[in-house]
């Protein structure tokens, strides 16, 4: 590099595969849309003509036409929450752990127990 | 870039478990290692707690009920509080983080600023959910 003042944009030595610049994007990305989703059901709450099981339930499974949208919409909210925590949880790890075995470990325990509550909450949400 | 060996740098490096006492971080260090807590809380309590309650509270008119019974318990309603705090601190301090990252307050005095109002309006509406839980409200 020329000059040091200049270590961005077109100048900047560019290695790697991006696969950072790719998760600090996508966790922001799912982020907004757990936000997005979180006021959407406070809202869906506080326009309910009483808190009760049935308006409950229908939080999740209305249906628009044919559509199911209340389903679609919690699953789309499941997906990103899952790819956000991924993304957190790991890098927990890459912070507090060093050893590669030890962290492998863990990381691959994460990506289970987030596929596992993934496929949970599906069924749970699939069968109302 | 020549002076690099001359001089020794100074280290900073991470905090020990044993300063974690004594060791006075900033509103917004206190801010930043709860958004990671409070993560971590949620990720482990997701497909132990947070799922099979989502479950009983949307299959049948009787399970439903069932939670209410449940909450009860006080010590019941304290792991609700957890949970709820939890994903209110981290939602809060999550919309903070995607301010700042849109190059919003990130001056000092505004992110101290910033750092207070989270804690301010996430304990709060904890604080109504406390009172809705505990039947106050």
């Amino acid at each position: 590099m020329a000059d040091d003042s200049q270590n961005f944009g077109h100048t900047r030595l560019v290695v790697g595969a991006h696969y950072g610049v790719i998760d600090f994007i996508a966790q922001r990305i799912t982020a907004v849309i757990m936000a997005v989703y979180t006021l959407v059901l406070i809202v869906g709450i506080l326009v309910m003509p009483s808190f009760s099981y049935e308006n409950w339930k229908a939080l999740f499974s209305f249906h628009v036409g044919a559509l199911p949208l209340g389903q679609i919409l919690a699953n789309l909210f499941f997906f990103a929450l899952a790819w956000h925590a991924w993304i957190g949880v790991r890098d927990i790890w890459m912070d507090y752990v060093k050893p590669a075995g030890v962290r492998l470990l863990l990381q691959v325990l994460t990506i289970l127990w987030l596929v596992a509550s993934v496929v949970y909450f599906a069924k749970i949400l699939w069968s109302i | 870039m020549s002076d690099t060996a001359a001089k020794p740098r100074p280290q900073f490096r991470n905090i020990g478990i044993a300063q974690i006492a004594k060791y006075r971080l900033p509103l917004a260090g206190k801010l930043s290692i709860l958004h990671r807590v409070s993560g971590a809380l949620l990720f482990v309590c997701l497909p132990l707690v947070i799922l099979p309650l989502f479950a009983a509270s949307v299959a049948s008119p009787e399970s439903y009920a069932q939670i209410a019974e449940y909450a009860g318990n006080p010590l019941v309603k304290l792991v609700f509080l957890v949970l709820v705090w939890g994903y209110l601190h981290h939602f809060c301090a999550g919309i903070r983080y995607l301010i700042l990252d849109l190059h919003i307050g990130v001056d000092k005095v505004s992110a101290q600023k910033s750092a207070g109002v989270v804690f301010g309006v996430s304990l709060a509406l904890t604080l109504v959910f406390a009172l809705k839980l505990f039947g106050v409200l």
